[in-house]
């Protein structure tokens, strides 16, 4: 059982999609509900990684049978998680039902086709999260690419057809230059399969490290996005359905900043090292940049698009102080980053279906007509905010301080500003929406949160104080894994001054990855 | 009871919950508020009990932690939900719980009849538990919380007429003027806790700790940029300049909620931090300095914003600015324990003086209201001659304003004489003495001054407003005169445990409640203050004497100018319509802070926006792709398909070749 369930896990939705393909095309109720009951069937089988996890570094739940053997390629359907992917795949299996859901009445069209990108997106992302195999990864990687772009180009907004191209052409870039430097990582590693174990004990010189960082830097680059490779971000949020951007928002960008913990880092120590001065500047200039610009936004999901790349700028400045608070701050922020983003387009898309416009001059005084979505949409705005008690809070904090302790500390200072701008542009566009006089008469015949959409925001309203009140659990499952990327890190540093050296990391068995054979 | 410490956060936290799920269900006023007031009661009485507890142990063991359960924990950094009670914290739980509980009794008849009763109510429980984890953190994060805490619930509170646009703005300025101050204390957080932890391993932020770790920090240096830092977030929560210009416009709230937050306790958080962390901050002589001047700045300019206005919220607003300067001036004297006793007192007469506002507002708007008039029920031009109707509001009301101005035998005297007294004597800043002495007589003057010209404007003369609305002016209910008989008690005789030891006649029973709290230090100040001038007590009694003669001065002028010959005051203004301008608009600093930071950040987000992202980037983004485009379409031509195209294409490559050679 421990072996399959991360397998069963990652390919139950495309059971749903099976079962989808012999549904009539005009049930859509049904097709919502098959869709539904996958995702959350998924879920269920999600848990038990949860409550069978053991608090260490090693990867479970590992599953390893080779797959591809085409002359010297060996591709391995490798999977397992650690303390680091463990929370991203619940927070996956978390946001798909609630994505799925927050759909009910907002697509009309092509429903089933709809609920089929979804489901293959959700593959796409778990088996990214899980792969332990370098080409499985990229594999993975490039099928989360196609749904998205459909779900972007057909249900989209307006611009629909422009934000997927530019959406993927971004992400096309730097996919392709990823699989450029996986190549040549192979090669330089001698052949055989593409185990990442394998990887991380290899010791390359200098040069070759940096243009092959920068290749992987630069794909996750573009899917955190960093300042300036953000600008397919805003368009992609704003062109695509709720549930699309919910998604993109919540887990996809993950997926960059993953990169960088996941592989970036602990491939490419002395690279990374060479180039974190590059990289805590741009995310930096991400924190204070986005929030300035959110600030003067006129559109609520463009405010909310800018606010992400605000946010994620956080998560980068965090891991790059390559210490136990800064990951674990950047970590534990892309979690409530998934929570609280995506309860904010969740929000959005209320008021969208409800009025169709998402222009903050079209609202005001919503509170008056609608208080439970008030004090909803409250709470989640200061958890983005990051008011201590909420789960923004201790994300930010111990990214702020694992900084400051770092050699980023006046990085860490200028980002701190960003709490301030955080509260300035939040806060307006709250009080400019729900606030003041509800004057337009359009807005005095909105309906209050029906008992579906209370039902999607609860889960994530609890969420927010959990995590807020009580992170201990999620910090201790990841912080061995943690300590591992780091010591990685260090230790590889030493080993690429000295070429020569075994390529051996000591602690980091090659041939047998340790649980592998449980 | 020590170890039931949690439970008086806990309280007020089932108090707002409650209401907040199942007060607009319930709608029944009297449960709502019932449940609330008894929630904080219930708080007090735990406290009580606590107080009882510590009074009974020997002074050096009165500091006991209390870890509820682990918080954030990650690598060398730890933060537990923990609770410190020490006398410094025990009289801050008394003040928040007592006060806070006669609040909360008031709002039952101020907010009768309001459409969010239940919210209010809500917000306001859950503000005392933050305020509560404030007081009561054993460590700065938990501290933080309340720090922050306190900060939402402002805004909501604020902001609880939301539909009004000056509503959602005053909400909004305050919860950001905050943010711009919690910005340096999690900056002095962060210094302080690397300092330690990189350079003695002593990784904490833990103050019991860090107290035990404090012989290790050096004077200057290091602790006076954490300090400074952390002074910036006592300005931005307690209002000094320059982050002082959220409070007068926070006004914009219900009035209890001005008494509790906006005077008794919420902006008294920066004095308090300053006194939890007295072992640090007077290991930093500058910041101590820095800190002084600002108080003292704060007192003065604040108090001339004073009289000027006439909105009766507004001049006590202003009027607690000023106060806060004073208590702020004793913090950096090094008078820890006159800030604090300030703190106190000043929480009994300025709570009784805004809740006597209110009641005034009460009366104002139900007489209005009656005569159908729509005037300011807010401004002093339309009042007068209230204390005939309004009895208990007006004693109460008086003996608070005779506490504020500084009158001896009542609370506020004791408190503002010790720390003008310790500005003058202090050893720490030297010839700045004279100066911060100085200016707090003269910040005391005004007080007296705008005080006395509030009451009389208000209280005394001839009713402004029509016969008809007058007729139906009466006394507020006992909801709301009992708590402003308990306070204006409190304003008189609140002082006597902190009597001057040069008076003689009590002993100083609140000094030597705190002496373990400030005495590491006052132990740090000894090694490097000269060993300060020796003051004879006739010193001291003569500037006890001038003070008084101050506050006399400043009643006198306002009763010159508003009873005596009101005619003077207009004259003034039309001869210096300029200055008064300018003082009537606060000096324009609301303008100033727009015209600096607010302005220029809009700009330079529209320009990043709609200059930066969409012009340069995107434009170098599709300006490539069009490129891409471009040379496809021109290398799509090559593959035509036509038999000439590729024979001429051939026929071209040739005659490079032969060339090539030809030419090299």
């Amino acid at each position: 059982m421990n072996d399959t369930i991360l397998s069963l896990m990652t390919f139950t939705p495309l059971i749903g999609v099976l079962i989808l393909f012999f549904i009539p095309k005009d049930s859509h109720a049904i097709q919502r509900g098959v869709a539904f009951a996958t995702a959350l069937a998924t879920f269920f089988i999600s848990l038990p990684l949860v409550t069978g996890f053991v608090t260490n570094a090693e990867y479970q739940f590992v599953k390893s049978v080779p797959w591809i053997a085409a002359g010297p390629f060996q591709m391995n359907y490798h999977v397992g998680i650690d303390g680091i992917s463990l929370w991203l795949v619940i927070l996956t299996t978390f946001i798909m039902p609630i994505a799925i859901l927050s759909t009910w009445t907002a697509v009309e069209e092509k429903v089933k086709e709809y609920m089929i990108c979804l489901l293959l997106l959700e593959v796409g992302m778990l088996g990214a999260f899980i792969s332990l195999d370098l080409f499985l990864f990229y594999i993975f990687w490039e099928v989360m690419l196609i749904p998205m772009y459909f779900i972007i180009g057909i249900w989209g907004g307006k611009q629909k057809i422009y934000a997927a191209v530019k959406f993927f052409i971004y992400t096309m870039a730097g996919s392709v230059l990823m699989l450029v430097a996986l190549i040549a990582l192979y090669f330089k590693a001698g052949g055989g399969d593409f185990n990442l174990t394998r990887f991380y004990a290899l010791s390359l010189d200098p040069a070759t490290q940096t243009w092959m960082f920068l290749a992987f830097a630069f794909a996750f680059a573009i899917k955190v996005p960093l300042f300036p490779v953000h600008t397919w971000l805003p368009l992609a949020h704003t062109e695509a359905p709720t549930a699309g951007s919910v998604i993109l928002a919540a887990i996809l960008l993950k997926m960059g900043t993953y990169g960088y913990v996941r592989f970036a880092i602990p491939l490419f120590p002395s690279a990374s090292e060479q180039f974190t001065p590059l990289l805590a500047t741009l995310s930096v200039i991400g924190v204070i940049y986005a929030s300035l610009v959110a600030m003067v936004q006129e559109d609520v999901k463009k405010l909310v698009a800018y606010s992400s790349v605000a946010h994620l700028g956080f998560v980068m400045l965090g891991i790059y102080a390559l210490n136990q608070q800064g990951v674990a701050g950047g970590m534990l922020q892309m979690l409530n980053h998934g929570v609280s983003t995506g309860a904010l387009f969740l929000i959005v898309g209320f008021i969208y279906e409800r009025r169709h416009t998402r222009l903050i001059s079209d609202f005001g005084g919503l509170s008056k007509q609608m208080p439970i979505f008030a004090t909803i949409f409250m709470i989640v705005t200061f958890s983005s905010i990051g008011l201590p008690g909420t789960n923004g809070f201790v994300g930010e904090f111990l990214v702020l301080i694992g900084a400051f302790e770092s050699n980023l500390r006046w990085y860490a200072v200028v980002a701190s500003s960003g709490v301030i701008l955080s509260a300035v542009y939040m806060l307006w566009m709250f009080q400019r929406v729900m606030f003041g006089e509800l004057d337009n008469p359009k807005n005095k015949t909105l309906p209050d949160l029906n008992a579906r959409e209370i039902a999607i925001m609860l889960p994530l309203v609890a969420l927010i104080f959990v995590m807020g009140i009580y992170p201990t659990p999620f910090i201790d499952k990841m912080a061995p894994a943690i300590d591992r990327v780091i010591q990685q890190g260090k230790m590889k540093q030493v080993a690429a001054v000295v070429p020569q050296m075994p390529m051996v990391a000591p602690g980091v068995d090659v041939t047998v990855p340790p649980a592998v054979h449980k | 009871m020590l170890e039931y410490v949690w439970l008086i956060p806990l309280f007020p936290l089932l108090g707002a919950v409650f209401n907040g799920l199942l007060g607009k269900k319930i709608k029944n006023e009297a449960v709502i508020g019932g449940i609330a007031t008894l929630m904080i009661f219930c708080s007090f009485l735990v406290s009580c009990g606590i107080l009882m507890q510590l009074i009974g142990l020997p002074a050096e063991e009165r500091v006991f932690e209390k870890v509820v359960f682990p918080w954030i924990h990650s690598g060398n950094f730890k933060a537990d939900m923990a609770f410190l009670v020490d006398p410094l914290s025990a009289i801050m739980i008394m003040v928040v719980t007592g006060v806070g509980s006669l609040i909360h009794l008031y709002s039952i008849g101020y907010m009768h009849g309001e459409e969010g009763f239940y919210r209010y109510f809500s917000y306001l429980n859950l503000f005392a538990m933050s305020m509560l984890l404030l007081v009561l953190g054993g460590n700065m994060l938990v501290m933080f919380i309340g720090w922050e805490g306190v900060g939402l619930c402002s805004y909501l509170l604020i902001g609880y007429y939301f539909h009004k646009k000056s509503a959602g703005d005053a909400a909004k300025k305050a919860f950001v003027m905050n943010r711009v101050g919690d910005f340096g204390f999690l900056i002095g957080l962060f210094t302080l806790y690397w300092w330690l932890g990189s350079n003695h391993n002593v990784w904490t932020i833990n103050f019991t700790e860090i107290k035990a770790a404090s012989s290790l920090l050096p004077y200057g240096g290091v602790v006076t940029i954490a300090t400074l830092c952390f002074f910036v977030g006592a300005t931005g929560k307690s209002a000094q300049i320059p982050l002082y210009t959220w409070l007068p416009d926070a006004m914009e709230g219900p009035t209890p909620v001005s008494a509790l937050i906006h005077a008794a306790t919420m902006v008294t958080a920066g004095v308090y931090m300053i006194g939890r962390m007295s072992f640090v901050f007077v290991k930093a002589p500058d910041t101590m300095m820095v800190i002084a001047i600002v108080g003292a700045a704060t007192a003065i300019f604040a108090a001339t914003i004073g009289t000027a206005q006439n909105d009766i919220k507004r001049v006590l607003a202003y009027s607690t600015v000023s106060q806060l300067g004073f208590m702020f001036l004793a913090m950096g004297v090094g008078a820890f324990t006159a800030g604090v006793f300030h703190l106190m007192t000043h929480a009994f007469f300025k709570a009784c003086l805004f809740l006597g506002s209110g009641s005034v507002i009460h009366a104002m708007h139900h007489a209005l209201h009656h005569a159908h008039s729509h005037d300011d029920p807010q401004d002093m031009r339309n009042m007068g001659g209230l204390r005939k109707a309004m009895p208990i509001t007006f004693i109460t009301f008086l003996v608070s304003t005779i506490a504020i101005a500084g009158i001896p035998g009542f609370s506020g005297f004791f408190s503002k004489d010790e720390i003008l007294w310790q500005a003058f004597a202090n050893p720490f800043h030297g010839g700045l003495n004279i100066f911060l002495w100085g200016t707090g007589a003269i910040a005391a003057c005004f007080t007296a001054f705008y005080m006395f010209r509030l009451v009389f404007m208000t209280f005394f003369g001839e009713c402004r407003i029509t016969a008809k609305s007058k007729d139906h002016l009466h006394e507020s209910p006992l909801v709301i005169t009992i708590p402003l008989m308990v306070l204006g008690f409190l304003a008189v005789f609140g002082g006597y445990v902190g009597m001057p030891k040069l008076l003689g006649m009590l002993p100083n029973y609140f000094e030597h409640w705190l002496e373990p709290v400030f005495a590491t230090a006052q132990g740090y100040a000894q090694t490097y203050v000269h060993a300060g001038a020796h003051h004879s007590h006739a010193l001291e009694w003569g500037l006890m004497g001038l003070s008084v003669v101050i506050a006399v001065i400043g009643i006198a002028i306002a009763y010159i100018l508003y009873i005596a010959s009101p005619s003077i005051p207009a004259r003034f203004t039309a001869t210096f319509p300029a200055l008064h301008r300018a003082v009537y608009n606060k000096w324009y600093i609301d303008e100033l802070y727009d015209f600096l930071f607010i302005n220029p950040c809009k700009a330079l987000g529209s320009f990043l926006w709609k200059g930066f992202d969409v012009l340069v980037i995107d434009g170098i983004v599709d300006g490539v792709a069009k490129v891409v485009m471009g040379l496809s379409g021109m290398l799509k031509n090559l593959q035509s398909g036509y038999v000439h195209n590729y024979a001429l294409s051939m026929a071209l490559g040739v005659v490079v070749i032969i060339a090539f050679y030809i030419f090299r």
